[in-house]
């Protein structure tokens, strides 16, 4: 099975065309963003150097989020396109889980998150069982200082994995439960969303298969408090 | 350039510039053969106005299933298309880039030219479908977001001879229908209550300078919103028909006259009249009269072709594809973009 996986959920982007236990080639990007100009020629490339034409790809994986709003919706439009149009299965994964896969041999849970602002991240916790990453507690929005104590509880070290340990990494080396993950280890790759979502259930209904912001727009949840709800 | 416009052609083209998601498939850019659109007036009713973020989440639910609808309606099969064009902006940019991203995403998989359009052109080649294009040319684009005169001396090129200061005459519908109290959109709702009052409150109307194309309407919003304050304090009883009569009898008078200017300076063979607020049943009517006594034909689209489409996106990129205007993979949506360099 031909496997292209597209993430573009955050800063980082990665596209990578897989066949059964190979990846035949992956490209990461890790600095500006523009997305909508670079996803598309990137994909092309990565398509090109596995030797593949489109119609020839037999599934679609997508990194699904949370993430940024505007980032989701580019690859999440590209892939339910092609998808759509060439008639090939689509698949979504969390953008979490796939960061996950780099805490795999790490004894302890894994946390990856994203930075949401105003104190916020997008985390989920996961671990190893029987070779294989498994959720722990969902993805969700949460506030850093209610997280932390959160997983403080827990019996084993917490290995964090993000590309904003920038901004996060001096508050986390504090807790004693903490290890912070490395340069390599912080990035999504493609070919691990490519992996995970080879053996995943496509999706149904390719037509409404949307992001998962995890986050209401704002106008929605202004509205929705002044009907004191 | 001498383009032959008689060239047979099939064009889709997708439009998510604002608030309407949409794909039609166009034939020799002059025939409709499918036209999809999904609409979210109703979404962002609540809001009294287009939320940007909501209508890009909108746009990403329903982008293929209008695609589909347009392709199954025109009965025609992808290998038979001639190329894919695209609304590039003006418009909402996370709206933009959806409707980008599925035409790029479209025309690699199916390797088809890709052809970006300037949305204001889209309204303005709406009329191809009613009626060939007859050069020089005055198009009087009016919408929510806009409002220009456009010369044209031929088939895609563009000059803008006159354009707003300040505030789109639709924008000025809005604000004004909020101030009497109207549901949104406020340019259907002015309309159906102007019919019932007269124009007896004397609104000002922004000439500027002399011989300027130009236009303004925020001096007459700021009239209207006073004028009701003013009322409202001296306990005076608000007779709504009469200002929305009044209202809209400025803004036409306005727009009409420096119609008229345009169409003499450049001695036009032809007027179009594009975009939302054309549908406006009293600016049609007073440009109908006022292109009949000078005896310039006039064009205006049906109602369905005024508001944001994608039929009108296939026809201005079918001249865009015999132009041979092309973009690659890296096309990217701009939310400001200038006719004048299409
Ligand atoms: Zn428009």
């Amino acid at each position: 099975m031909n496997v292209l996986a597209i993430d573009s959920s955050n800063l980082v982007m990665g596209v990578a065309v897989t066949a059964e236990q190979k990846v035949l080639s992956e490209l990461i990007t890790n600095n500006k963003k523009n997305h909508s100009e670079r996803l598309m020629p990137a994909l092309a490339q990565i398509v090109q150097a596995a030797g593949l034409k489109p119609s020839e790809l037999d599934r679609i994986v997508v990194a699904e989020g949370p993430g940024s709003y505007t980032g989701l919706r580019i690859g999440i439009t590209i892939a339910k396109t092609m998808a759509w149009t060439l008639k090939k299965e689509l698949v979504g994964v969390s953008s979490l889980e796939v960061v996950a896969q780099n805490g795999r041999g790490f004894d302890g849970y894994v946390a990856p998150f994203f930075d949401a602002r105003r104190g916020q991240v997008f985390a989920g916790l996961y671990e190893q069982k029987d070779g294989k990453m498994v959720q722990t507690v969902p993805d969700q929005l949460v506030l850093m200082e209610n997280w932390l104590p959160a997983l403080a509880k827990r019996e084993r070290p917490v290995l964090f994995l993000s590309n904003d340990l920038d901004k996060w990494g001096e508050k986390l080396s504090s807790e004693a439960f903490a290890v912070l993950g490395d340069s390599t280890q912080n990035l999504p790759r493609p070919a691990e969303l490519a992996r995970i979502g080879a053996t995943k259930e496509p999706v149904s209904d390719v037509h409404h298969f949307l992001p998962v912001y995890l986050r209401l727009a704002e106008a929605e949840a202004k509205w929705l408090a002044k009907q004191g709800r | 350039m001498k383009l032959n416009v008689n060239q047979k052609t099939l064009i889709l083209g997708i439009e998510t510039s604002c608030d309407e998601t949409a794909a039609a498939v166009v034939e020799n850019g002059t025939v409709i053969r499918s036209n999809a659109v999904a609409s979210q007036i109703e979404v962002h009713r609540r809001f009294g106005g287009v939320v940007p973020e909501i209508a890009s989440r909108h746009h990403v639910d329903q982008i293929t299933v209008i695609c589909e609808e347009a392709l199954r309606k025109s009965g025609v099969a992808w290998e038979d298309l001639d190329g894919i064009a695209v609304t590039q902006g003006p418009g909402l940019i996370g709206a933009l880039l959806v409707g980008v991203n599925a035409a790029k995403a479209l025309a690699y998989a199916h390797q088809l030219p890709l052809i970006p359009v300037h949305h204001i052109t889209g309204h303005i080649y709406a009329n191809r479908m009613v009626s060939e294009l007859h050069f020089p040319l005055i198009a009087l684009v009016v919408s929510g977001g806009h409002t220009e005169l456009v010369h044209m001396k031929e088939h895609g090129a563009y000059e803008v001879i006159g354009t707003t200061r300040d505030d789109a005459a639709g924008e000025a519908f809005d604000k004004v229908a909020r101030t009497l109290g109207l549901p949104y959109p406020g340019g259907p709702e002015i309309d159906r209550l102007a019919k019932q009052g007269s124009p007896v409150i004397d609104f000002p109307r922004a000439w500027l300078e002399e011989g300027s194309l130009d236009f303004s309407f925020s001096g007459l919003k700021s009239a209207v919103i006073n004028y009701v304050h003013n009322e409202q304090q001296r306990g005076h009883k608000l007779n709504h028909a009469d200002i929305a009569a009044s209202f809209q009898e400025s803004v036409s008078e306005v727009l009409v006259k420096k119609t008229m200017m345009a169409a003499e300076r450049v001695h036009a063979k032809q007027i179009l009249v594009a975009g939302g607020v054309s549908a406006n049943s009293k600016i049609r009517s007073e440009i109908e009269e006022a292109a009949r006594t000078r005896s310039i034909p006039l064009t205006i689209p049906p109602l369905s072709l005024c508001t944001d489409n994608a039929a009108m996106i296939a026809a201005s990129g079918t001249i865009g594809f015999l132009k041979g205007t092309r973009a690659d993979l890296s096309l990217n949506g701009r939310a400001n973009l200038n006719i004048e360099d299409f």
